[in-house]
This record gives structure tokens, sequence and C-alpha cells, in this order.
């Protein structure tokens, strides 16, 4: 009885313990965000439904749900992922190929297969696996980083899936596999020239589908997808849905001011404002709270890859830091972009802002991400605490 | 157990350095967005907050409904009615045109319109009038407006709009006055005449509509709404009522038009009637026939319509005979002869000519009417049995330095216009050497001015043109002892209930100086035409209760049928009303000219008529 109370006690100290060696500011960063998410999905979807809080009883779900995920990876060692990598990255191309097999369409696109309650992204969860097995490969040639066929190696395993997602069509979740790529490549310590390679690959790759193959007759890039493009480099011009949708985002955010319109943000309440719950949730923001608001969101994000920097360079192996990252990457690249685009820097890709755009896919795969951000944090602490022992 | 380099030294410089770089980027990129957010919410703000405004607000343009017309006794003459009209805006049309013709297509389907003709008429308009807001189709059935508006996602752009239309509901009768309204054009909008009015509004384009258009037209109400991105209103923010046109009360009377109408309608169709106060200028009923319905003008017309309302065949009902005709008015035109003859002291009323039957002048042989001779006769029995040799002589003596006969037609008002408040009125002519000799110059006529030019003027043959209000005109200013009045038909301005505003003063007559005994001695020579024996209209009005004093007319027209002319005024002695009638082709005067007289007075003086009023009488 005193023995297993001494344990009892023992393992809440270790818990509590470990559990304080999680990162806080990271958890305040996120704990913000979600915050903000569920007000700010709550406040712009009232008059979009019969059911006001439908919007917002969903995203607090997701969010709880992804909580809880959150702190449960935030346990757990995340080097063992590394031995699952195979598996990871099959579970991968399989999520997505299973899209292309019973995936649900939503406008013109399957991106989401039909589960229970709610309909499921593997794009979005995707973008995790990929960092995680990835991570895993690279790890496995560490010694032979200045290779050419290590760095196509990796360029093909991450390649695949992104041309898979890109097909659904979601361009914008491709764009952060590529993005994942290039993170984990460049914190492998990957040569520069491999870099030049790349890049003039990747240019070439551009001519082709924008310029060469719609010449020869062979369409890659969907109509709306090259609108998108059009729309972002002459806004003027083009009076098209992007066109429109750019500047009503412009017409919300400018309108928004110093410190926001509160309940008289009409651009949103009047749904002049498109996906304001989703894509372009940023705008809401700075309708309703202006340059305050926004700065706030901005900061909470500044706040969170900062940490995930700072987790990536205490990492306490290769394959954690790899990981973080990737995960910082990931975050970093659909903070740009999304923002970017309701604020007329980036074209219409379609990316979510990670933890404020309403989606349960989105919503629980960042958090398990910063869930095993934390497990980097937690983890490198312990070792820490173990050599000082 | 993993591998050794997997435990890697804390942070080797290539890292530390890559890291470096990521945080450089992040940096960066925060750096650009709050730049960007700065400039968009704080610098350039209120700009957005505009746009904002622009996105959500629409001013929504409440017609004002004109005001009504209604005659001397307060009947409606033009009334409004309700409608809806089918318009499309254009800037919220579909950008592309696949688009855009697919909802014309369905539009097309629901009005039963052809969707090519239709947009090439929305693109037409919109060329002429940039900005508008095309009508697609009038009076539209109120379940295809709810149709449209339920299924706003299917008809973008395409939006009904409350219309108020002119309604006639005595049809034919008065047509010609009331004029039509239209959209404003924008030669219209630069106009001061127009100020207040906006591009789409509705103003009177002819007529009676165009000439009181000011009082008319209403004053536009506007609704401020909010609308949400469907367009679909979610709240009004502002309304101002639209306030109603005046009502504009004429001198028309309904039942004597309408009974004029009729009795011309019932000659040969083609013929025009004035009645007037002689001494106000009210008029009391102004037709011409054939007429139309001006109902058909509330929508849009086709071309083949409105070239058959122009034809010749069915005797232009459009044209408006009463102020627009121009005829030789028979022997109608003696009174005017009559009263140069006195007024230049050729002759007095006693001056005795002598009327064998006929005058031959250069070589020329003007006849009487019927080949009758009336012996030696002065003015009065002159004027009663209608000598046309008594006047052949005075249009001879006239025709002398000053040329009298053409001073006083002129004085009297003929050759220009009465000055109706009618806008499309027109002066007719009065020959006059310099006329005559003006187009001898120009080879447009065979000779120049003669005497007979002069001699058949004399009794309204010839060259003459005018028209049955300026022979009222003429008649009474010699009835009023010479004031030359300008005929009208407003009365008074009113608010809806009837109540006076603004009495529409009496425009001033033109004075001519008239001797007593030269009124006195027509009037009596006119009198006697209608009651004495041997008077040419005496057969149709002996048994009439009012006395009047009436001439006949027979205008001649080479290779047609000669037109019929009556000019009467009652009461005799002291008369209130002129009369002029004419028939295009009613033969002579007496014939039916005067009996459609004697049904007009009957009107204008509610006289119980029993039987049917035979015409007949001597040849004028």
């Amino acid at each position: 009885m005193a023995a297993s109370t001494a344990t009892a006690v023992k393992d809440f100290r270790e818990s509590s313990e470990r559990f304080l060696r999680i990162d806080p500011l990271m958890l305040l960063a996120t704990i913000g965000l979600i915050a903000a998410s569920i007000y700010i999905v709550g406040t712009a979807t009232q008059d979009d439904r019969a059911d006001a809080n439908y919007f917002l009883y969903r995203q607090a779900a997701y969010a709880g749900v992804g909580f809880v995920l959150m702190l449960l990876i935030s346990r757990f060692d995340y080097s063992r992922l590394r031995e699952w990598k195979l598996g990871i990255y099959a579970f991968l191309i399989g999520s997505i190929l299973l899209v292309y097999a019973m995936g649900v369409s939503a406008r013109g696109s399957k991106r989401a297969i039909s589960v229970p309650f709610f309909s499921f992204q593997p794009s979005e969860l995707g973008k995790l696996l990929l960092i995680v097995a990835l991570a895993g490969f690279m790890v496995d040639r560490i010694r032979r980083l200045g290779d050419r066929e290590t760095t196509s190696r990796m360029v093909l395993l991450a390649v695949v899936p992104a041309m898979l997602v890109i097909g659904q069509p979601d361009l914008g979740s491709g764009l952060v596999y590529i993005a994942i790529l290039v993170a984990i490549l460049f914190i492998a310590g990957t040569p520069w020239t491999h870099f030049a390679a790349l890049t003039g690959l990747a240019a070439a790759a551009i001519v082709v589908v924008v310029i060469a193959a719609p010449a020869a007759g062979v369409e890659v890039l969907k109509p709306y997808q090259k609108d998108r493009l059009t729309a972002f480099l002459s806004p003027g011009e083009n009076q098209g849905k992007e066109a429109y949708q750019i500047n009503q985002s412009l017409t919300a955010i400018g309108s928004g001011g110093k410190t926001g319109r509160g309940d008289e943000a009409t651009q949103t309440k009047l749904d002049f404002l498109p996906e304001h719950h989703t894509d372009f949730v940023f705008s809401v923001v700075g309708e309703e709270f202006g340059f305050v608001g926004a700065a706030l969101v901005l900061s909470l994000f500044a706040l969170l890859i900062w940490r995930a920097l700072r987790t990536l360079t205490i990492a306490k192996n290769f394959y954690g830091a790899l990981v973080a990252g990737g995960i910082t990457a990931m975050l970093m690249f659909q903070v740009f972009v999304n923002v970017g685009m309701t604020i007329g820097i980036m074209p219409i890709t379609g990316i979510p802002l990670p933890l404020v755009s309403y989606g349960g896919s989105s919503v629980i795969t960042t958090l398990m991400a910063i869930g095993l951000l934390q497990s980097i944090h937690a983890q490198a602490r312990e070792t820490a605490a173990v050599k000082r022992l | 157990m993993y591998l050794d380099n997997e435990r890697r030294p804390t942070l080797t410089p290539q890292l530390a350095f890559r890291v470096a770089v990521i945080g450089g980027v992040a940096l960066v990129m925060f750096a650009i967005i709050f730049f960007r957010l700065w400039y968009l919410q704080v610098l350039s703000g209120d700009n957005y907050v505009a746009a904002a405004r622009e996105n959500r607000v629409r001013e929504i343009k409440i017609e004002a409904p004109r005001g009504e017309i209604v005659d001397r006794h307060g009947v409606a003459l033009v009334e409004n009615r309700n409608s809806l009209s089918i318009k499309v805006t254009p800037d919220k049309l579909p950008a592309k045109r696949a688009d855009r013709e697919e909802v014309y297509r369905r539009l097309g389907k629901l009005l039963g319109l052809n969707p090519r003709r239709m947009e090439r008429r929305v693109e037409r308009e919109l060329k002429a009038l940039p900005y508008s807001k095309p009508t697609i189709k009038q009076d539209v059935n109120p379940n295809v407006v709810a149709f449209v508006l339920e299924r706003q996602e299917e008809f973008p752009g395409v939006e009904p709009e409350r219309e108020s239309l002119r309604e006639y509901p005595h049809g034919l009768i008065g047509a010609h006055l009331f004029g039509q309204v239209g959209e404003v054009s924008p030669q219209e909008l630069k106009d001061t005449r127009f100020s207040g009015v906006s591009m789409g509004d509705r103003v009177g384009k002819a007529g009676i509509e165009a000439e009181y258009d000011r009082f008319l037209r209403g004053r536009n109400g506007a609704a401020r709404v909010e609308v949400d991105a469907l367009g679909k209103l979610t709240k009004t923010l502002r309304r101002v009522q639209p306030a109603q046109g005046k009502q504009l009360r004429l001198s028309l009377d309904l039942n004597v038009q309408r009974v004029g109408q009729q009795a011309l309608a019932g000659g040969t169709g083609r013929g025009a009637f004035a009645v007037m106060n002689v001494r106000n200028g009210e008029v009391v009923a102004l037709g011409s026939q054939p007429s139309f319905d001006p109902n058909i003008f509330t929508k849009p017309i086709s071309q083949k319509r409105l070239d058959a309302l122009n034809s010749d065949a069915l005797g232009k009902p459009l044209f408006d005979r009463a102020i627009q005709g121009g005829y030789p008015t028979g022997s109608t035109f003696k009174l005017i002869t009559a009263t140069a003859a006195l007024q230049s002291g050729l002759i007095t009323p006693a001056t005795p000519l002598s009327d064998p039957g006929s005058l031959t002048v250069g070589g020329v042989t003007f006849e009487n009417a019927g080949g009758v001779a009336h012996g030696v006769l002065s003015l009065i029995p002159a004027l009663t049995v209608s000598s046309d040799v008594f006047f052949y002589q005075l249009g001879r003596d006239l025709n002398e330095k000053g040329m009298p006969l053409q001073l006083w037609a002129h004085r009297l008002g003929i050759g220009r216009r009465t000055g109706i408040d009618l806008p499309a009125e027109t002066s007719g002519l009065l020959p006059t050497p310099r006329w005559r000799d003006n187009l001898f110059k120009k080879k447009l006529t065979d000779r120049p001015w003669s005497v007979g030019d002069n001699i058949n003027l004399s009794v309204g043959q010839g060259d003459l043109q005018a028209n049955p209000l300026q022979m009222a005109v003429a008649y009474a200013a010699i009835a009023n002892g010479g004031r030359v009045l300008r005929p009208r038909l407003g009365l008074r301005i009113e608010d809806a209930t009837g109540r006076a505003l603004q009495e529409l003063d009496a425009p001033t007559a033109r004075r001519v100086k008239l001797a007593p005994e030269t009124r006195n001695s027509i009037l009596e020579g006119l009198h006697g035409a209608a009651s004495a024996p041997g008077g040419t209209s005496t057969p149709v009005f002996q048994d009439f209760p009012i006395p009047i004093a009436g001439k006949t007319g027979t205008a001649e027209h080479v290779g047609k049928a000669d037109q019929s002319w009556y000019v009467a005024l009652a009461p005799y002695p002291n008369p209130r009303y002129v009369v002029a009638v004419t028939d295009e082709a009613g033969g002579f005067g007496a014939d039916t000219a005067a009996p459609m007289t004697r049904r007009i007075l009957a009107a204008l003086f509610d006289v119980k008529e029993t039987g049917l009023v035979q015409g007949g009488g001597a040849p004028d």
C-alpha cells in the first residue's frame, strides 16, 4: 500500500515534471490562437446557418480533440516514430489514394473522406505524416548527406504525395509538402549546389506547366487555378470571381482601420467576404479588430514560430531537429501564404491559416504537430536534466 | 539503441547558420505583412471604409407618381396605374458572356421574348445612356416578378421595379391633348426646365404632359438600403417618401369633348373642332378625328403599329387636326374680310354692293357658289346669305397698299400660332403678296401675286391654311370686342384631393381696335345666317332654343370633295362660347359641319335634343 502510494507519488511527480518540461510560451501561443479561432469563427458565422453556433461548437470540439491529442503526444517520445517511417509513409500515400477512390466532392475538388461526424482530409494530416516520415528517411542517410542520390531520393519521396494532392486538386497542400521537403533538406545540411539545381528544375517544371504544356494542348492547371494567378497578377483588369475575392478581402481588412469595426463588420456579416470562416478568416480578424487585432494574432504566430525554431535548436537528436524544422516550415509557409493572400501580396491558393481557420483536419493536425514540437522540447529538457545528474 | 550519429553535438555552426536563415526569412515575412497591414488599415483605412459602405448601401429611387389630369368638373382624364417592370442592372449581370447569355435565355423563356434581341436592345440602350437600367419588359405579371425575385441566383442583375404608368380611362376622347410620358433624354437633362430631374426619370414628352410637366412631375423619393453580397435587402437605413405630382385641372369639359368627337366621327371621320370661351380663352373642347387610344403608348409600341397610326389610309390618327391642320376655311373667312373692309373704311355696314351672280376681274370670272344672284345688298344680308360676289368685290378692293385684308387676318391670328398650351401647334399660312412673290422668285410657283389671290382669300379659298382653333380665336375676338385670346387648357393646379394650390392665370390677350358697330353688324349678319329666312344655316338652327350667330363655310379642294366648315358664336347677342368645326370631306358647311356644331352646342348648353339633327341649307 505504502509502496504503491510512493510509486503513485513518484509517477505524479515525474509526470508533472515532464509536463513542466514542455514549452510554456509555445503553449501560450497555441491557446491564444485557438481561443482567437473559436471566437472569430463564432462571430463570423452567426448568420450563415440556421443554427447560429454551428461552426462555433464544431470548431471548439475540434480544438478540444486536438488539444488532448497535443498533450498526449507531448508526453510521448517522438523518436519512436522514426522506426515507423515506412508504415507512416505508406499510410500517407494510401490515405491520399483513398480520397481518389472514395472521396467526397466539394466545389469541384475531392479532398476529403467522409467519416462519422466530419469529413477527414488526408492531405492535412499528410503534412504531419510527411514531416515525420521524411525526417526518418533523412536520418538514415545522414552519412551520405552530400550525395546527389540522397537529395534526389528525398525529393522523390516528397514529390509523389505532393503531386497526388495537387491532382485532387489541392494545390495549396501540395505546395506545403514542397515547403516541408525544402526545410528538411535545408536543416539536414544539403549542399547549396543541390538547392541551386532543384531551383533550376522547379523553374523548368513551371515553364513546362504554365507555358509549354498549354501550348502543346495539355492543360495541367485547372482553369480556376489559372484565374487565381491572373487575378493576383492583375487584380484591376480581372473582374472575375478571384479578383472579387481579393478585393473584398482587401476592403474587409482595410475598413478595419486601427481598432476594427466590431459589430459593424459588414463585409463579413453581409457575406461580401467569401470563405470568411475558412481561407479568409484573417480578413475577418482584420475587419473586426483592425490593425491591433491582426497584429496580436500575427504576434502569436511569431511567438509560435520562434519557439518552434528554438525547439529545433535544442532537440536531443537529429531526428527531432528535422521534425521540428519541418513543422516550423509548415507553419511559416501556411501563415505567410494565407495572410499574404488576404492582404493581396500572394495568389489565392486555398491554404488555411493554421489553428485559426475553421476545419477539423487542419486544426487537429496542427495541434498534433505542436504536440510533437512539445515532445521534442520535453525530451530535450529531460536529456539535459539527465546529463546534469 | 539508435545510431550514434543520431546523438549529435548540441548545435553545429552550420545548423546554427541555417536556423538563423530560417529565422531571418520569418522576420522578413512578418515585416512585410506588418507593413502591408499598416498601409491597408492605418494609412488607407478610410478609403476601405468607404468601399465597404459602397458595397452594402444602395440608393433605390422611389419614383413619384405623376399628378393626375382632370376635366373642369373633376372627372379624371389621365390617371396612374401601378405596374411592375423587369429591368437589368448592367454591373450586376454576370461578367462572363456565356453566363450573361444564360440569364437572357432564362429571361426570354420566362417573358416570352427573343433572348438575342433582348440582349441587343439592352446593349443599344446602354450605349445611348450609359449607367442606365434598361427596361426588359414593362407591365409584367406580378407572379412572374415573384418568380424572378425568389430565384435571384438564377437571374443576377435582373430586377423588378415598381412603375406607375399612365392610364387614359376615356380612350379616344381627348387623346391628342395629353401627350406622352417618357424617360428624360440626355439633351433634356441639360435644359433648366428639367432641373431636379435625374437620369431615368420620366417626364412629359408631348402635349399637356410636356407643357405642365413641372407641376405634374412629382418629387422622387429614395430608400437607402443595406444589401448583402447576393443583393438581398437586409435592412432599410433611411427612407424619403416620394411626393406625387400636382393634379392639373383642365378647362376641358369631357362631355362636350365626347359629343364633339362622336359628332365628327359620324361625318366622314376626318376633321376637327374647337370649343372656346370667348371671354377668357378657356378651351372647353378641342378634338381631332380619327383619334387613337393613348393607352397603347404606355408600353413600347411596334414600328408597324406606329406606322399605321401615321398612315394616310387610316387618316393619320396621331395628327391633331385641331391645332396642326392647315385648311382653306371657305366662307367662314368672310368674317375677317368684313372686319378688314369695315375697319379700313372701305365700306360701312350700310354700303350697298351689287351681286349679279359673278364678278370678272382681269379676265377671270369668279362665281357665286351655286350660281345664284343675290342682287344689291349690304354687309349684313351679304353675310346672312353668304354672297360670294359681295366679298369678291371687297377682296378686289382690299388688294391695295398696306394690304388691309392680310393685316386684319394677321391681327386676328391667321397664319400665326394661337399660343395655346400645347407644344405641337402649327401656324398655318396666310397668303400675302410677299409670300407668293418670294415663291415665284424661287420658281416654286407659276405666277406672282395677283388680285385674284386676294379675291380667293376674301372667301377663304386658295392658299389659305388655317385650323379650327385659329378660326375660333378670330371669331372670339370679334365677339368680345377685339381681344385676341390665347386659348388655354390648363385651369389650375390642385393637390390630390382637388384643393386649389395655384390658379393658372389667363394669358394676356392681344387687343385690336375694333369699332363697336363693326362687331355688332357682323354678329347681326351671322345671326341672320343661322336664323333669318335665306340664312345659310337657318334650316339647321331655326328650332334650336339658344340663339346663335354662325357662319357656314365650304372649302374647295381641287379633285377632292369639298371641306365643310362651321363656326358658331352662342348665345347671341352676347356670346360666351365659340364653336368651330370642320369635316375634311363633308361637303357644304350646312350639310355636315353645321349639324355637328348644333350637337356640340346642345351639349354645351345642356339642350335636350329630341330628333336627329338634319343637315341642309343654302350653299355658301
